[in-house]
């Protein structure tokens, strides 16, 4: 964790290009998502504030764009950019929640795996084995299959997939990190096991967690993305950027190609600005994990 | 070896058994399939009787046992759709998945681990760097939307390749491949290089940091203190050492891309395996659900069984047990 | 025979580090005649094997070469193209490595490893190579020979393995053996073992052998010259029995000391006080001075030139003991 706060790892930070044009990337996405709702013109969801005539423009640098609709507008006269940008609120809330919620499970399951070796320790690893010899993508399509869609079941879903990696991080790393001298002597001293696991083991896995974590917001966007693109993730009363795509994609054969592109194109750079800041951080943090 | 081979054959018995309960355990909580099967008018007294004949009308247990037995003896239900066994659905159309995937294996491995290879051996050059930013670009794109931007580009702006369909087939050992004729190439490069991207980018990355481990061996500079080539360097000594990681990724990736595949075949009207799974998750057609899954769990473990025979080949000093 | 086989000339081989500039070879100057073996004896961190190294140009980046000739029989090897050079890897010049668990590729068999090496320098047909190498096994020692070349490197010993290694190197019929640390890494009762083959191998064949070793009891059994090195500089050189009897150099007087004697148990063991300085800060002067007994004001001035001392010795020493001393 002091890592994290090192002057070193500030210092290569800085020379690092790729990670500051990844952190950049997410700090404009980052703001685009709390208040981009305040700079674009419309408010796509509010029927009132849509005119039917303007449906279907293309971006406003092309032959007949409307400098009103930077980006173009939809079938329903919706402004493409003000879509992303409230698309992208509920991708970032589903990959952000996902990952809090995988991260909990996933740890504590990891944290108990690994202290308590033993019975416990196998039926979650056995369980962990056959998850992780099947594609998350699968696993989740399924779930979403059998048990309905909307927003609270994606992110069951991307749960139930991603707390595999961080039981199985975290148990490694409480592994060798209750070997060390300082835990038995915790143990002597007559610590109990959850005073040991919370205040000596669990702030030493905080590092592999805080990579994994990051790695692991962008895999989860790209996943809900897929699962709605398919039809059974979000509803389309709340669109995330991978509804728009597969929204888009209806009209595409017509030549309308800006409503699908530019969600596309969006999510592609939001996940890039994750990945290449998750690179970094791990080769910073974490060089075994690479 | 034979003991290994049973060991790990009662393995897999054990996960598709696994499988088996919760496909079947996940199945029943989704909606009462007795409305898929008879006519909207029916009565009361039709739709008890059409339970009955699902066997919806027993205990839990005992429709999983019955579940149970009747895969065994290779009855795996009809389709409440097509009114035709589910099996005989799935397998009609695998091929055409497996086709699909493997020419998208078969090119993200030919592009990836040169590059991988090259990347992994010199590190420091700016070709590389560029390899690595590109690989990292790769996986951060959602799969679907270079379909549908490839769709744009080569088929609707330019009328280049065609957008949906396998085009012209040729039976071959009693398989319709699309492969063998030119058309059919023109339509599965499409889908399989949106398959690729991905997979590109993960065993690219693979081969490189298994490259850059590999060649601070000593053995390596053994190798070159010997006068062996670069070339044969790279080739001969590198890259066996560092396909061990490869393989085990190429083994996740071949179950990866046939997940993926459901996307891909829903954006090119593919007609395989995967859009037939999308197409019945949307009719609630469970009994095709219930086989594709069982039959690509059968699929994932037999590959991770391969992967595992594959690696005693390259490594000698594993051995299995 | 007594002609010159292998001539380095103000051999320069840096590293251009994040942490600054690492000379880890600065400018070193020996040779070996024919049929010779000379020690390169010194301290970890002394640039030894880096010498082993720049011989057969395989110095990575950030390792460069800066300077210098390698003049092998007559040629000027900096000069050579990598094409060139790789006719004398293996072919002319050949290695032993340190650690034998390492040098071998563990996913080909030991018979495709020396195989290789007869494929890349020979023009012998398939049963003339394994024929060689099966002898070549038996030369260094390995009973079985013909069944052991299906083996592979993990069903070895350590100690089999450097024989192997060994017995890799000297079928190409090289003219010059580099054996960088050849048993630094092999349990004490099988390091004599080794060496005594090397050197029979050697003479045998009439081959020349650098042993790069920071262990001066290997170099007296071993070498007919030494060359101690010291922070990337040759500190002293000369016939072995000079060397070891009456050194010039404090720092040889020094390494001398610290080796235990077994004979003699009056015998006091001393240790060089302090470590190797930081390659990266050296000044001007005399790299050794800070550990040195018989350091003067003028050692922190100027450097030592390496000059001659007394009979075969040469040191790069302002006040190099005499021979009554030493």
């Amino acid at each position: 964790m002091n890592r994290l706060l090192s002057s070193e790892f500030l210092y290569n930070y800085r020379r690092n290009l790729p990670a500051i044009f990844g952190s950049a990337l997410l700090v404009i996405f980052g703001l685009m998502a709390l208040v981009g709702p305040l700079l674009v013109s419309q408010n796509p969801y509010d029927v009132s504030q849509l005119e039917l005539m303007d449906s279907f423009k293309p971006p406003a640098w092309l032959e007949g764009g409307d400098s009103r609709y930077l980006l173009g507008t939809d079938g329903q006269g919706r402004d493409v950019l003000a879509l992303i940008v409230y698309g992208a609120r509920i991708s970032a809330f589903i990959g952000l929640t996902a990952m809090a919620f995988s991260c909990v499970i996933g740890t504590t399951l990891g944290l108990l795996s690994g202290y308590y070796s033993g019975t416990l320790d196998s039926i979650i690893m056995r369980i962990a084995d056959i998850q992780l010899s099947f594609p998350s993508m699968l696993i989740a399509l399924f779930l979403m299959s059998a048990f309905g869609t909307g927003i609270v079941m994606v992110l069951i879903a991307l749960t139930a997939v991603g707390w595999v990696v961080y039981a199985r991080t975290v148990r490694g790393s409480t592994l060798s990190e209750i070997q060390k001298e300082y835990i038995q002597a915790a143990r002597v001293a007559g610590l109990g096991n959850f005073q040991i696991i919370i205040r000596h083991v669990l702030p030493n896995v905080m590092t592999p967690l805080i990579v994994v974590s990051t790695i692991q917001v962008g895999t989860f966007i790209l996943i809900e993305a897929s699962l709605s693109f398919l039809g059974v993730g979000v509803p389309i009363t709340e669109p995330s950027l991978g509804l728009l795509v597969k929204e888009g994609f209806d009209v595409l054969f017509s030549g309308i190609w800006w409503t699908s592109a530019f969600p596309g194109l969006f999510i592609m750079f939001l996940v890039f600005g994750i990945n290449l800041f998750g690179d970094f951080l791990r080769d910073e943090l974490n060089p075994r994990l690479r | 070896m034979l003991g290994y081979t049973i060991k790990r054959l009662l393995q897999m018995t054990l996960v598709l058994f696994v499988v088996s309960v919760i496909v079947f355990l996940m199945m029943s909580f989704t909606g009462d399939p007795v409305f898929m099967v008879i006519p909207i008018d029916s009565t009361e007294a039709e739709i008890e009787q059409a339970r009955r004949l699902l066997g919806l009308d027993r205990s839990l247990f005992s429709q999983y046992w019955i579940f149970l037995t009747n895969l065994l003896q290779g009855d795996f239900g009809r389709s409440y759709v097509f009114r035709q066994p589910a099996m005989d659905l799935i397998l009609e159309r695998l091929p055409a998945t497996i086709e699909m995937v493997l020419v998208a294996i078969t090119l993200a491995t030919l592009v990836a681990v040169p590059l991988g290879v090259y990347a992994g051996a010199n590190p420091n050059r700016p070709a590389s760097r560029g390899i690595m930013a590109g690989s990292l670009l790769g996986i951060s794109l959602p799969g679907f939307w270079v379909g549908m931007m490839l769709i744009f580009f080569f088929s609707v702006r330019h009328q280049f390749l065609p957008s949906s369909g396998r085009g012209e087939t040729i039976q071959f050992l009693g398989l319709r491949l699309s492969i063998l004729t030119a058309d059919g190439w023109s339509h599965i490069i499409l889908p399989a290089v949106t398959l690729a991207l991905a997979t590109l980018a993960i065993i690219l990355r693979i081969t490189r940091a298994g490259m850059m481990e590999v060649m601070r061996q000593d053995y390596i500079r053994f190798a070159r203190a010997k006068g062996a080539s670069r070339r044969h360097i790279l080739f001969g000594h590198g890259l066996k050492n560092a396909l061990i990681p490869v393989v085990t990724i190429f083994g996740l990736q071949l179950g990866d891309l046939i997940a993926f595949a459901t996307i891909t075949e829903t954006i090119f009207a593919w007609p395989g395996t995967g859009k037939l799974l999308i197409d019945s998750i949307y009719r609630g057609d469970r009994p095709v659900i219930v086989v594709y899954l069982m039959l690509t769990a059968f699929i994932f473990v037999a590959i991770n069984f391969i992967v595992d025979i594959v690696y005693t080949l390259i490594d000698p000093r594993i051995t299995v047990k | 025979m007594n002609e010159t086989l292998l001539d380095i000339r103000g051999l320069k081989t840096h590293f251009h580090t994040f942490g600054g500039l690492v000379k880890a070879v600065d400018g070193v100057s020996f040779d070996v005649k024919r049929g010779e073996v000379v020690g390169l004896v010194g301290e970890s961190g002394g640039g030894k094997s880096v010498i082993g190294f720049s011989i057969l140009r395989l110095i990575d980046p950030p390792g460069r070469i800066e300077a210098g000739e390698i003049v092998f029989d007559g040629e000027d090897l900096i000069r050579k193209t990598e094409d060139e050079l790789r006719a004398v890897r293996g072919g002319e010049i050949a290695m032993v490595f340190q650690d034998p668990m390492t040098s071998l590729n563990p996913v080909y068999t030991i018979g495709r490893q020396m195989d290789e090496m007869l494929k890349l320098h020979t023009d012998l047909d398939e049963p003339a190579r394994r024929a060689r190498c099966i002898r070549m096994l038996e030369d260094v020692g390995i009973s079985e020979a013909e069944s052991r070349l299906d083996a592979y490197p993990h069903q070895f010993s350590g100690g089999m393995r450097q024989r192997v290694v060994i017995a890799i190197a000297l079928l190409a019929g090289s003219r010059l053996i580099i054996a960088d640390e050849p048993t630094t890494a092999l349990d004490v009762t099988v390091q004599s073992q080794i060496l005594k083959l090397m050197r029979r191998q050697i003479s045998e064949r009439g081959a020349a052998m650098i042993l790069v070793t920071h262990d001066l009891a290997v170099v007296s059994e071993m070498a007919d010259r030494v060359v101690v090195l010291y922070c990337g500089k040759v500190v002293e050189r000369g016939r072995t029995e000079d060397v070891i009897a009456h050194p010039a150099h404090p720092y040889t007087r020094g390494l001398l000391d610290s080796i235990p004697r077994i004979t003699d148990r009056q015998h006091r063991l001393r240790q060089i006080p302090g470590t190797v300085p930081d390659i990266r800060k050296l000044g001007k002067g005399c790299s050794f001075r800070e550990r040195c007994f018989r350091a003067q004001p003028l050692c922190a001035e100027q450097a030592p030139k390496l000059a001659p001392v007394r009979h075969s010795l040469d040191a790069a020493c302002h006040f190099p003991l005499e021979e009554s001393e030493a």
